[in-house]
């Protein structure tokens, strides 16, 4: 794992149901204030957070979500990790295609959650579940 | 089963979108939309979404669907108050909304129908009252 | 495996004494802090390493038994900088532990030889790692002083203009890097909506060079103020600029450019349905002042 850091208090969110993702923007937004970002970067961050949540859900079949703070040096960092034990990602460079423009669902847009958050990482087998972690450093 | 409210004004529909919807609930809006832009012969939809403090990429493609649908309907759509960040957010992911009118309020949201759907009015060779069909 | 963990929450008194006396037998800032302050800093730091939970180790300086002692000295740290200590001054605090801990280790192990040296190298391990935390911390609180005070001579460099009801402008002066552009965005699309402005004015007269990042950051905002309801009018693209955004491939197709910004103010005011017309003299009082209706 190439994004690394000390992990500090943990919180694990299920997500089994769309009103999840709701929860999961509620609880990445309470993490996000209490971390003191900037009201831009608590929205990206959020945003990131409902993509990623709705995509655990939708292609991944459920899974969840852990919050992390991540300390590295004397950088603090808000980590995201959504696990699920779906399909996985066939193609990766499709998944992370901005496809929504169009609506034609080509791609899980995954590029448009990696340009808000500073890291980004997929851990995925073709039947073997996903793993996305992302953090946002401040 | 909760629903988002939509107000009718004369020939206007307006909605406001005040809560962090969860998808069936877009979804859910996008149909109302539709059904009540037939039943009141609507001819143009605003929508409020000056308190969303999160618009994600479903939500902007709802967005975009109910303007695409209203259009076919004959209705024109505005989409007014995005906040700031939410709007730096949207460019990040990608999103643009092309199809969208947007203004920066109710006001002028609601100026803008009026001088469309006039414009609109006048084209189809409406002149007013005339005294014979 | 070190004891000293256990020592030191055995002698805690005596630890705090010598410690405290030592900090105030040293030719320290007075006049940043007093003699009780520096007891409770001290006797904060010593409380914090010897009530660590059980089985956290001295050696794992990451467990998360750790933390609170972390915490506090970054605190510490932080309040010292703010007092106008030096990064060395806020180390020597912490320094200053270790002849205390050598005494305590001496009274205890001074017969093993062994033991002894096992320990000592344990207290200046630990104690180094304090003092490296310390200003760590020290330096991270110092820049984000810097950064705060950064953004905010960003925001005083950039004000936004209103130039009529409606129509803000933000001549932009000095090299664009990537940080101040967004800043400087962030800026102008806030402005927007407070002045609720149906038209911004974006003038780079004052720019001497354009590259693709800042040129990007400019299309983004551009996009973002259209997605609120706002449009934005690009203004005094000297014609350096326009070859390099040729040459970069930028494309500013769905852009409205225009040269001078009192173009671009001309157009904004057709736009938002007024013009500007000259009044006769006959008519009015002392001056011909055009008449913006």
């Amino acid at each position: 794992m190439a994004i690394s850091g000390t992990v500090q208090k943990t919180e694990t969110v299920p997500i089994a149901s769309s009103s999840d993702v709701v929860l999961v923007r509620q609880r990445v937004r309470v993490w996000t204030t209490e971390m003191k970002f900037s009201l831009v970067e608590q929205t990206k961050i959020v945003t990131a957070a409902s993509e990623l949540g709705r995509n655990t859900l939708e292609h991944g079949g459920g899974g969840s979500l852990e919050l992390a703070i991540v300390v590295n040096g004397s950088r603090q960092g808000l980590r995201l990790r959504f696990s699920d034990k779906g399909p996985g990602i066939a193609d990766i460079s499709l998944a992370m295609k901005d496809g929504y423009t169009s609506g034609s669902g080509l791609g899980l847009g995954l590029g448009g959650s990696k340009r808000l958050m500073s890291e980004f990482e997929i851990d995925t087998k073709p039947g073997g579940g996903t793993t996305i972690t992302a953090i946002r450093w401040k | 089963m909760e629903r988002i409210p939509i107000l009718r004004m004369g020939n206007y529909l307006l909605v406001t979108i005040q809560v962090d919807m969860h998808d069936k609930l877009a979804l859910t809006l996008q149909d109302d939309l539709t059904n009540r832009i037939t039943e009141a012969n609507a001819k143009g939809v605003l929508i409020d979404i000056s308190s969303l403090e999160i618009v994600d990429s479903f939500i902007g493609r709802t967005l975009a669907n109910i303007a695409s649908m209203a259009r076919v309907l004959d209705a024109e759509t505005v989409v007014v108050g995005m906040q700031p960040a939410v709007a730096i957010t949207l460019v990040e992911l990608g999103m643009s909304l092309p199809g969208i009118r947007t203004a920066l309020n109710v006001e002028s949201g609601m100026e803008y129908l009026r001088e469309t759907v006039a414009d609109h009015e006048e084209s189809d060779g409406y002149i007013g009252d005339s005294a014979e069909d | 495996m070190s004891k000293l963990l256990e020592a030191i929450q055995e002698n805690r008194k005596s630890i705090l004494q010598d410690w405290t006396q030592r900090l105030k037998s040293v030719d320290r800032r007075r006049d940043l802090l007093d003699d009780r302050e520096l007891d409770t800093d001290a006797g904060n730091v010593l409380s914090a390493i010897a009530d660590v939970p059980a089985g956290t180790t001295l050696e794992d300086f990451s467990a998360v038994g750790w933390q609170p002692l972390k915490e506090l000295l970054t605190n510490l740290s932080v309040s010292r900088a703010a007092k106008g200590f030096s990064p060395s001054e806020t180390a020597i605090f912490v320094f200053s532990l270790k002849p205390s801990l050598f005494t305590l280790a001496r009274q205890q192990w001074g017969k093993d030889a062994g033991e002894l040296f096992l320990e000592i190298s344990a207290i200046n391990e630990f104690v180094d790692k304090l003092a490296l935390h310390t200003t760590d911390s020290y330096i991270h609180g110092r820049d984000q002083v810097i950064a705060r005070q950064q953004e905010e001579m960003l925001e005083l460099s950039t004000p936004v203009v209103t130039l009529w009801d409606g129509i803000v402008a933000l001549p932009l002066i000095g090299t664009l890097d990537s940080a101040r552009t967004q800043v400087v965005m962030e800026s102008l699309l806030q402005a927007i909506v407070q002045t609720n402005s149906r038209f911004a004015i974006i003038d780079i007269t004052g720019v001497p060079t354009v590259d693709t990042l800042v040129a990007q950051h400019l299309l983004k905002t551009i996009t973002a103020a259209r997605l609120m309801g706002a449009e934005c009018i690009l203004s005094g693209i000297r014609p350096q600029i326009a070859q390099t955004i040729v040459h970069l491939g930028i494309n500013l197709e769905d852009v409205i450019t225009k040269s001078k910004l009192a173009d671009a103010f001309r157009l904004a005011l057709e736009r938002s349905g007024r013009k500007v017309v000259r009044v006769d003299k006959a008519n009015s009082a002392s001056t011909t002042n055009p008449r913006v209706i």
